[in-house]
C-alpha cells in the first residue's frame, strides 16, 4: 500500500494527511506551530506534531510536522502531502518533500522549483502580516501565524478553535493574543479571496481527542516527579532535558509548598557539571531522600564513575536521560535511543541498573514516579530511558493515573527497629530476596552507624578485600536486579498473530511500530507485538523471541543495542533476532519500519 | 587543666567521653599527618558535646580520604568516589539540615580531580566542614606531587615542582567562603581551636592542614615537611575558643583581643601574635595571604570568618524542619491536585 500515492488519484483524504513547515529558528514558529496542534486536539482530531530544529538559538532552518490521522497514527512520515515554504534555504528541498498530488504554499518572493505533479500556491506572507500588524518590530513575532491562518482557511480549520488555541497558546498577554489573532484571520480571509477551493485534504471536527491530555513530553515526566514525590533535583543544563527540569522547578513552586509553613518540600540545585548532579543525587539518596537528575547523553557520559558507586553501595538515585543523537555532541537536537547499552551497564567493573522506556507522556509520568519508588525499593540508580521526541515534542495522550501504591521509601530500619533486633547488617540479605535493609545517617541509636564505601566490602559493611566475599557481594547484586524483574513496569503484548513472525519496539519506536504493524498486515504479513517497557527483561519478553521465527527489533540507534540485549538475554534464541534500527536523528518515520521489515521478509 | 587520664574520662554536656567519638584503627603509615588531624577532630567534637549520631562524614579517595573510619564510629559515614566529596555532601546536607556535616579530604582530591566541585561549594556556603589534609602529595599513589606543592619543593627522587602551587585559602577568600581557616598537624593545640569555632559556624568551613606524608614528603627539600612547617608556620593569631555551653565571658584587656560571636554563640577570640590582624577583613586576609608566601611563610590561624553570609540552605529556602522527615502526605499532591492538572490539559 502506498501511503503517500497521488492524492487526487485516491480522493478526499479527509483527516488523514501530513503538513510540513519550514521556517527559519527564533522567528516564533514554535508557537504557531503549537497552536496549529491545540487547534486539531480542541476539534477532537488525533494529530502529533514534530518540532525539526537545529542546534542554535536563531537563524537557521527548522521544520515542523503535523500529521494528522482520523485512525490515530501519531507515529512520524516521512513523506508530506502539504508543504508551507517560508525558508529561502530549503525551499528547493521542501518542494521536493511533497508527495505527488500534493500542495505548496510558499512565500511569493521565493524562487520555487518548478514540479509538474504537485500545485504550488503563492502567499504573500509579508503583505498579509504588514497589513496585520501595525508595529514593524512586532512583525516578527507574529509573521508565522500567518500561515495558521492560510493552513486554516485550506483545510477548514474552524477559526473558533483557532482563536481558542492561541488564546491558551499566549495565556494571561492580552496584546500577543489580539496580534496573533488578527495575523491567522487576514491571512484566512486573503487565502479565501485569493485561492482556489481546497477539497483534496481535509479536516471534519471528530471525538477522537475526548478525554485526552496535549501536553509537552519533559512536562509530564516533570509532573511524574512532582507527584511521585522527588524531594531533592539537582541537574546540569543540556539538550533536550532541561525543559524537564524547568518545568519541574515551576510545577514543584505550585503543588509540593507545605500550606501550614509556606516552605518547600524539595530542592533544586542547578549543579556545576552532571558529575556534580550525580554527586548530588547521591548524597541526598544516601540521607534519605528521594532524590533525581535529568540529562543526556553526554552528561551520561560524565556520570558514569558515579553510577557504579550507588550500584556498589546500593544507594538510591534517579536519572532521567533523554536521549539525544549521539555519539560525542553529535546531533544534539534530534532524537535517538541510542545511550541503552550505555545505561543498562554503565560505568566500570559488573554493573547493571533497571531501565525504564516510557513511550507517551502517560508512560512518562507514571514511570518517573515509579522509578523514585524503584530506586528507595531496590536500593540502586534507576534509569528512565526518554527520548528527544518525548522530551520536546508535544503530544496527544492519556491523562495521568494517580500513583496506586502509596510512597514507598523502601527497606528502612529506624532507632526503634534497630533496638529490637540482636544484630544487623548494612548488606545482609535477611528476606532472600537479595534487597538488605538500610539506617539513614542522623539516626540517633549508635548501632544504626554505618560506614558505606565505594570500596570492597563485607555483609556487615566493613572494608574488605576477601576473595570469597566479593564474589558473595557481586552475586547478591546480580541477584537483586535480575530476581526482582517483575517489580519493573512489565512488557506489553500489542497483539499476537501467530506463532511465525514478531517484532518488539520500546519508548517511541511504538508509535511508527504500530502503525507499520498495521500497514504490513493489510500486505498480508501477520506479525505479533511486543512492547518492552524496562531492562532487564521480564519472562514475557523471553517467551516471545523463543515463541517466534522471527522477531523484529525496531529502535532509533545504528546498532540495534536492544536487539544486543535480547540476544545476551536468550542467547539460544539470538538467532531469531532481526535488527530494524535507524540513526537519522528525525522522529522514527514509519515509513523506515515498513521498508525495513519488508525488505527482510522478502530475503526469508 | 585536666590531666591525659581524667581527660579521657571527662564527660562532655552531653554525657559522652571521648571513647564515643572515637573509630576504627588506623592503618596509614605511623607517624601521618592525617592521624593527627583524626585526633584533633576527635577531641574537638567531644569538647563541643556535637551528638555523633548527627554527624555526617563524608570523603573522596586518597590517606586522606580514609580516615573517617577513624573517627566518631557512631556517626554515619560515606567514602565515595576521587575528588567528588563536595557533591555528596551538598546533596546530603540539603537532604537532611539536621546533619553535622564533615568532609575530609586531600590536596590531590580537592585541588586537581576535585576543583572543579569544590570552589562551587564554596560559593554556595554548603553548612559543613571541609577538611583539606595537605601533604603537596598523592600520598595513596605513591608521591606524586599534587597542585599544592610549592614551587621549587623537591621528591624524594629529586624531582622538583616547576609549577605553582594552588592556594587553596587564598581561593577559598576569593569565592566568598565564609569561614576559611590555615593549620598545622605539627600545631595540635590551634588546629583543635579553629576545628571547634569550625563546629560552631554555620556555613562552609574550609580547614587547609598542612599535614605531612612521613612517607613521601617529610624530606629536607619538600616544603610539606613537619620540620619546613614548623620552621615556616606564622600564626597570625592566638586563639582562645569560649563555647556557648561555657564560662560566662571573661573582660580583656581593651585593643588586645578581637571577639567574633560564632552563629551558635560560641565567642572565638582572638589574639594577634604581631601585627594587628582582623579575620574579618577579607581584603587584609587575602593580602596577608599573599605577601606571607612571598616570605615563605606559612600563615596559619583562623584567617578569614564571615558568620552573616547566608548558607546555602537559607538560599535554597528551605524550613527547619529536614527535608527526609517530610511525611509522604506532602510529599504526594493530592488527587484533586491531578485531576486539575489533567483537567486544563484537556483543554488543549
Ligand atoms: C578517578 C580516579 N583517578 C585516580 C585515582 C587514583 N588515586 C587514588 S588516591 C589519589 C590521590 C590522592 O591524593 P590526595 O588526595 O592528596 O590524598 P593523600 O593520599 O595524599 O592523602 C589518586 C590519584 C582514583 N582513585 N580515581
Ligand atoms: S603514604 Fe603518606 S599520606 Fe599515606 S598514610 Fe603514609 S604517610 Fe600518610
Ligand atoms: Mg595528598
Amino acid at each position: 500500500m502506498d501511503m503517500a500515492g497521488s492524492a487526487a488519484a485516491t480522493g478526499p483524504r479527509v483527516n488523514d494527511f501530513s503538513v510540513r513547515v519550514a521556517t527559519v529558528n527564533g522567528t516564533g514558529s514554535q508557537s504557531a506551530n503549537v497552536v496549529l496542534l491545540r487547534t486539531l486536539f480542541r476539534m477532537g482530531i488525533m494529530a502529533s506534531g514534530k518540532n525539526l530544529f537545529p542546534s542554535n538559538i536563531a537563524g537557521l532552518p527548522t521544520w515542523f510536522t503535523i500529521r494528522v490521522s482520523g485512525d490515530g497514527w501519531i507515529g512520524s512520515r516521512r513523506d508530506h502531502e502539504l508543504v508551507v515554504a517560508f525558508n529561502r534555504e530549503t525551499v528547493a528541498e521542501d518542494v521536493q518533500a511533497v508527495a505527488p498530488g500534493g500542495l505548496v504554499y510558499a512565500d511569493d518572493k521565493l524562487e520555487v522549483p518548478e514540479r509538474s505533479d504537485v500545485t504550488v500556491h503563492r502567499v504573500p506572507f509579508t503583505a498579509i502580516v504588514r497589513e496585520a500588524c501595525a508595529e514593524a518590530r512586532l512583525r516578527k513575532l507574529v509573521a508565522n501565524m500567518a500561515y495558521v491562518g492560510v493552513l486554516a482557511q485550506q483545510l477548514g480549520l474552524d477559526m473558533e478553535d483557532v482563536e481558542a488555541a492561541i488564546g491558551a497558546q499566549f495565556e494571561n498577554k492580552p496584546k500577543a493574543v489580539e496580534l496573533n489573532l488578527a495575523t491567522a484571520r487576514a491571512a484566512a480571509e486573503w487565502a479565501s479571496g485569493n485561492l482556489p477551493r481546497q477539497d483534496v485534504f481535509r479536516v471534519e471536527r471528530g471525538n477522537s481527542t475526548e478525554g485526552k491530555i496535549l501536553i509537552e513530553g519533559n512536562r509530564a515526566g516533570a509532573y511524574g516527579a512532582v507527584f511521585g514525590g522527588v524531594q531533592v533535583v539537582a541537574w546540569y543544563p543540556i539538550t533536550p532535558s532541561s525543559s524537564l527540569a524547568e518545568a519541574l522547578i515551576d510545577q514543584l513552586g505550585e503543588l509540593r509548598i507545605d500550606p501550614e509553613t509556606g516552605k518547600a518540600t524539595y530542592a533544586v540545585i542547578q549543579a556545576e557539571d552532571e558529575l556534580a548532579a550525580l554527586g548530588m543525587v547521591i548524597g541526598a539518596g544516601w540521607a534519605g531522600a528521594r532524590a533525581m537528575t535529568a540529562t543526556s547523553g553526554p552528561g551520561i557520559s560524565l556520570m558514569a564513575e558515579f553510577s557504579g558507586l550507588a550500584h556498589f553501595t546500593e544507594t538510591p538515585a534517579v536519572v532521567v536521560d533523554v536521549q539525544r543523537m549521539g555519539p560525542s555532541t553529535g546531533l544534539p537536537t534530534r532524537t535517538s535511543q541510542g545511550d541503552v547499552l550505555s545505561l543498562a551497564l554503565l560505568s566500570h567493573g559488573d554493573t547493571m541498573y533497571p531501565v525504564l522506556f516510557p513511550a507517551g507522556p502517560d508512560e512518562y509520568f507514571s514511570m518517573v514516579a515509579e522509578a523514585l519508588d524503584l530506586a528507595a525499593r531496590l536500593q540502586t540508580l534507576v534509569f528512565v530511558a526518554a527520548d528527544l521526541d518525548l522530551g520536546m515534542n508535544w503530544w496527544i495522550g492519556e491523562p495521568f493515573a494517580y500513583p496506586d501504591k502509596p510512597i514507598d521509601h523502601g527497606k528502612v530500619l529506624d532507632a526503634k527497629d534497630i533496638e529490637k533486633l540482636t544484630e544487623w547488617g548494612r548488606y545482609r540479605d535477611v528476606d532472600g530476596d537479595g534487597i538488605p535493609y538500610r539506617t539513614l545517617p542522623g539516626t540517633p541509636d549508635p548501632r544504626a552507624a554505618v560506614f558505606t564505601r565505594g570500596s570492597g566490602h563485607d555483609e556487615d559493611a566493613h572494608y574488605s578485600e576477601d576473595a570469597d566475599n566479593n564474589i558473595r557481594v557481586l552475586e547478591r547484586l546480580r541477584r537483586k536486579l535480575l530476581g526482582n524483574v517483575d517489580l519493573l513496569p512489565a512488557s506489553v503484548v500489542e497483539g499476537r498473530h501467530g506463532e511465525k513472525v514478531g517484532v518488539i519496539a520500546y519508548g517511541t519506536s511504538h508509535w511508527a511500530t504500530a502503525e507499520a504493524r498495521d500497514i504490513l498486515a493489510r500486505e498480508g504479513l501477520a506479525m505479533s507485538y511486543l512492547r518492552v517497557r524496562s531492562w532487564p527483561f521480564d519472562q514475557q519478553v523471553l517467551d516471545f523471541v523463543a515463541g517466534h521465527d522471527r522477531v523484529y527489533v525496531v529502535e532509533q540507534n545504528r546498532d540495534g543495542q536492544l536487539a544486543q540485549l535480547l540476544a545476551v538475554a536468550a542467547p539460544e534464541h539470538a538467532a531469531r533476532l532481526r535488527s530494524v534500527a535507524y540513526c537519522g536523528g528525525l522522529p522514527l518515520p514509519v515509513e523506515v519500519v515498513v521498508e525495513g521489515i519488508r525488505e527482510r521478509e522478502r530475503e526469508v | 587543666m585536666a590531666t591525659g587520664t581524667d581527660k579521657k574520662l571527662q564527660e562532655n554536656r552531653i554525657g559522652l567521653t571521648i571513647a564515643d567519638y572515637k573509630g576504627g584503627k588506623s592503618t596509614l603509615c605511623g607517624g601521618c599527618g592525617h592521624d593527627v588531624i583524626t585526633n584533633a577532630i576527635i577531641r574537638a567534637f567531644h569538647e563541643m558535646g556535637v551528638e555523633p549520631g548527627r554527624v555526617a562524614k563524608l570523603s573522596g579517595i586518597g590517606c586522606s580520604s580514609k580516615t573517617p573510619t577513624y573517627f566518631i564510629d557512631r556517626a554515619h559515614g560515606f567514602n565515595g568516589v576521587h575528588g567528588r566529596m563536595p557533591a555528596m555532601a551538598t546533596g546530603a546536607a540539603v537532604a537532611n539540615c539536621d546533619l553535622r556535616v564533615i568532609g575530609i579530604s586531600g590536596d590531590g582530591d580537592t585541588a586537581s580531580i576535585g576543583m572543579g566541585q569544590f570552589v562551587h561549594l564554596l560559593r554556595r556556603n554548603v553548612p559543613m566542614i571541609y577538611i583539606v589534609e595537605n601533604n603537596g602529595v598523592y600520598g595513596l599513589t605513591k608521591g606524586q606531587f599534587s597542585a599544592t606543592a610549592d614551587l621549587g619543593s623537591k621528591l624524594k627522587t629529586g624531582i622538583v615542582n616547576e609549577l605553582p602551587p594552588v592556594d587553596l585559602c587564598g581561593l577559598a577568600i576569593e569565592l566568598g567562603a565564609s569561614f576559611v581557616a590555615r593549620s598545622f598537624a605539627g600545631d595540635v593545640k590551634q588546629l583543635v581551636g579553629i576545628l571547634e569555632a569550625a563546629i560552631a559556624h554555620r556555613g562552609t568551613a574550609l580547614l587547609d592542614v598542612i599535614s605531612p606524608c612521613v612517607t613521601f614528603n617529610n624530606h629536607p627539600g619538600s616544603t610539606k615537611s613537619y620540620d619546613y612547617a614548623k620552621d615556616h608556620e606564622a600564626p597570625v593569631h592566638q586563639i582562645e575558643f569560649v563555647p556557648f555551653f561555657d564560662h560566662p565571658m571573661v573582660e580583656q584587656e581593651p585593643g588586645q583581643v578581637r571577639e567574633v560571636q560564632m552563629y551558635d554563640g560560641s565567642v572565638v577570640r582572638f589574639r594577634p601574635v604581631e601585627e594587628d590582624y582582623d579575620p574579618r577583613d577579607r581584603h587584609g586576609a587575602w593580602h596577608h595571604l599573599k605577601e606571607a608566601a612571598v616570605r615563605s611563610e606559612i600563615l596559619t590561624g583562623i584567617l578569614y570568618v564571615d558568620e552573616r553570609k547566608p548558607d546555602f540552605l537559607k538560599l535554597l529556602d528551605l524550613g527547619p524542619e529536614p527535608l527526609v522527615h517530610v511525611g509522604a502526605d506532602k510529599l504526594r499532591p493530592p488527587r484533586s491536585a491531578l485531576d486539575a492538572v489533567n483537567a486544563s490539559l484537556m483543554e488543549g
